[in-house]
């Protein structure tokens, strides 16, 4: 009994980013406590995912099955609650990713334990570990001590560092995939995706964020391009999808997704409060806008009081230079 | 249809928020329906309009949480349940959904409609804990709902990272509502006055059997302090002709805060 356990989300057998930093923190918390590290990773055609976290690990359970596919999250639910009430986890860890999201408070309700969504830091004082997480969008942070374990902890995309692979290599555990399908009361008839190969903008090193200044939405295609020249992904303000220019999953703010990137440029948008509450945490902010009394420049790091239209394409051209 | 739904009054995103010491906090006067417990009202409204049944909304709070039923009432919705808190200074969101479980257990119901997540504790766990204390099929994020009333279930549409996805769920079920879903209506003056007259039914959480101290017991989690989030940035203003501007603009990202 103890130890930590670590879901290892992926996307079509390849595992996410933010698995790889759990993957790292969750290693550095068992060594620390001198207890075990251990990961479950479930889906189909998934060795691969298996074998990168395997050398993070002492051990990976891989559930691998066709039914296990699509994500559906009665059917998880039953894998990971037989799991863990076999193995007994003290703390559980997934990223604060809309899946995990849905899947672990379920298995809160269902264990009847505590969840910390959108962990920001860990703390760790006499052996006990305590958890920082933000309350009124971000307003103010609190310290949450659970009262008993396990403790289930989703942790915020691209708080915790990317460690290097460790040479050694885990055990991979092929498990029986068993589940009771009376019991499943959900099931999945269509996915639609937004693009193919798309950067999910809470993974993205760079996020590129336009509003209204915009002016259409054709415009954006500005902002993808020097989205493309970054690396990154494209964000949108709450006032430009409500319009409609851009889809509901590219909105960043209190009711669209929290991003962290290394570099958030904010590009005509004025930077209301519910906009800030889903970027402050980014590393560096640059704002673009013409008006230098937007509030905007109040969270960025380099302001510059300009057209975009006028600068943007010099900073595409410019970016593309530096890159040969 | 029986629909229910659980909201909560929150600080508006607006509100000024300080922490005075420890865990106190002093926050300005405007409150609130937490913004996504607002869709789930109207969402509850139009599928009443469209296949017929009852909708009740439900909170666990103080006297204070009044406003907000009564909000929803004037929206339309036929019930209001008021759960009273008063000697219970702080719950987390495990207490919450068991207390709202005891009051449901008793009220028949086909769906069940919670926000995706509430302003103050920004966690949505609420909806996903009753929904497994209750044992019925939870969706979250849900965007669009379609009623099929005649098979006992529903085709809902729900935000993943990738984009949509489309199920089917058995009735009942719980579903959390993301934005997108609908566009809350605003009360006319008839429903804030039929609203202001209609009675909320009131239970007091001592009634079911919960008592402060047990409350203390099934609490998961500790708050152990609170601290207000520091401004971190101090800006430097970057000027010139667009070129000069954007010039230095890359300079500083690389060699001042090293992110190019």
């Amino acid at each position: 009994m103890g130890g930590i356990l670590i879901y290892g989300e992926h996307r079509e057998g390849k595992l996410k980013r933010v698995s790889y930093e759990l993957l790292s923190k969750g290693r550095e918390i068992a060594r620390e406590l001198g207890e075990k590290v251990k990961a479950v990773i479930l889906g189909n055609r998934i060795e691969e995912a298996a074998r990168e976290a395997s050398s993070y690990v002492d051990e990976v359970f891989v559930f691998e099955d066709p039914i296990l596919e699509n994500y559906n999250s009665e059917v998880y639910l039953q894998i990971l609650e037989r799991l863990i009430r076999r193995e007994g986890p003290s703390l559980i860890m997934a990223g604060a990713t809309l899946q995990a999201r849905e899947l672990f408070p379920l298995l809160g309700g269902v264990l009847e334990c505590s969840v910390i969504v959108e962990c920001i830091d860990i703390k760790r004082e006499d052996g006990r570990l305590s958890y920082v997480k933000p309350f009124y969008g971000g307003k103010i942070l609190g310290e949450v001590i659970p009262k008993k374990p396990p403790h289930i902890v989703l942790v915020r995309p691209r708080v915790f560092p990317v460690k290097e692979k460790p040479s050694e290599q885990g055990l991979i555990k092929k498990m029986e995939v068993q589940v009771d399908m009376s019991k499943v009361g959900l099931s999945t008839l269509n996915v639609f995706k937004v693009k193919e190969k798309v950067t999910d903008i809470t993974e993205a090193d760079v996020v590129v964020c336009g509003g209204r200044g915009l002016k259409a939405p054709e415009n954006f295609k500005l902002l993808m391009e020097l989205a493309e020249v970054l690396g990154g992904a494209v964000g949108a303000t709450r006032a430009v999808v409500d319009a409609g220019w851009r889809p509901q999953s590219e909105q960043v703010g209190k009711s669209g997704k929290t991003v962290s990137p290394n570099l958030y440029l904010a590009i005509g948008l004025s930077g209301a409060i519910h906009h800030v509450m889903g970027m402050d945490s980014s590393k560096v902010v640059v704002a673009i806008n013409k008006d230098p009394t937007a509030p905007i420049f109040e969270y960025a790091d380099y302001g510059l009081v300009a057209d975009l239209f006028e600068v943007v394409p010099i900073l595409i051209e410019e970016l593309k230079k530096e890159r040969g | 249809m029986e629909i229910l739904v659980c909201v909560k009054r929150v600080p508006d995103s607006e509100a000024q928020i300080e922490v005075k010491e420890g865990k106190a906090l002093k926050i300005e006067e405007k409150y609130t329906m937490n913004f996504f417990d607002n869709l789930a009202v109207e969402e509850a409204l139009r599928i009443k309009e469209k296949v017929g049944g009852k909708v009740t909304v439900l909170t666990f709070g103080s006297a204070s949480s009044l406003d907000v039923l009564r909000t929803a009432l004037a929206m339309g919705a036929d019930e209001a349940i008021l759960i009273e808190d008063e000697n219970i200074p702080y719950k987390d969101e495990f207490v919450t959904a068991k207390v709202l479980s005891k009051v449901i257990k008793d009220i028949p119901y086909d769906l069940i409609l919670c926000g995706r997540e509430a302003f103050d504790t920004s966690s949505g766990l609420v909806g996903p804990f009753l929904g497994k204390m209750l044992g019925i099929p939870v969706i979250t994020m849900v965007t669009k709902v379609e009623v099929k009333p005649e098979e006992r279930q529903l085709e809902v549409e729900r935000e993943i990272e990738e984009g949509r996805e489309l199920l089917k769920v058995k009735l009942p079920a719980l579903l959390t509502t993301q934005k997108g879903l609908n566009e809350p209506r605003v009360p006319t003056v008839m429903g804030l006055m039929k609203a202001m007259k209609a009675s909320i039914k009131r239970i007091k959480a001592e009634d079911l059997g919960i008592k402060p101290d047990s409350i203390l017991e099934e609490m998961k989690v500790e708050i152990s302090k609170l601290w207000e989030e520091k401004k971190k940035r101090q800006i430097r203003w970057i000027k010139g002709t667009p070129l000069e501007m954007v010039k230095e603009l890359i300079e500083l990202l690389k060699t001042e805060a090293r992110v190019l």
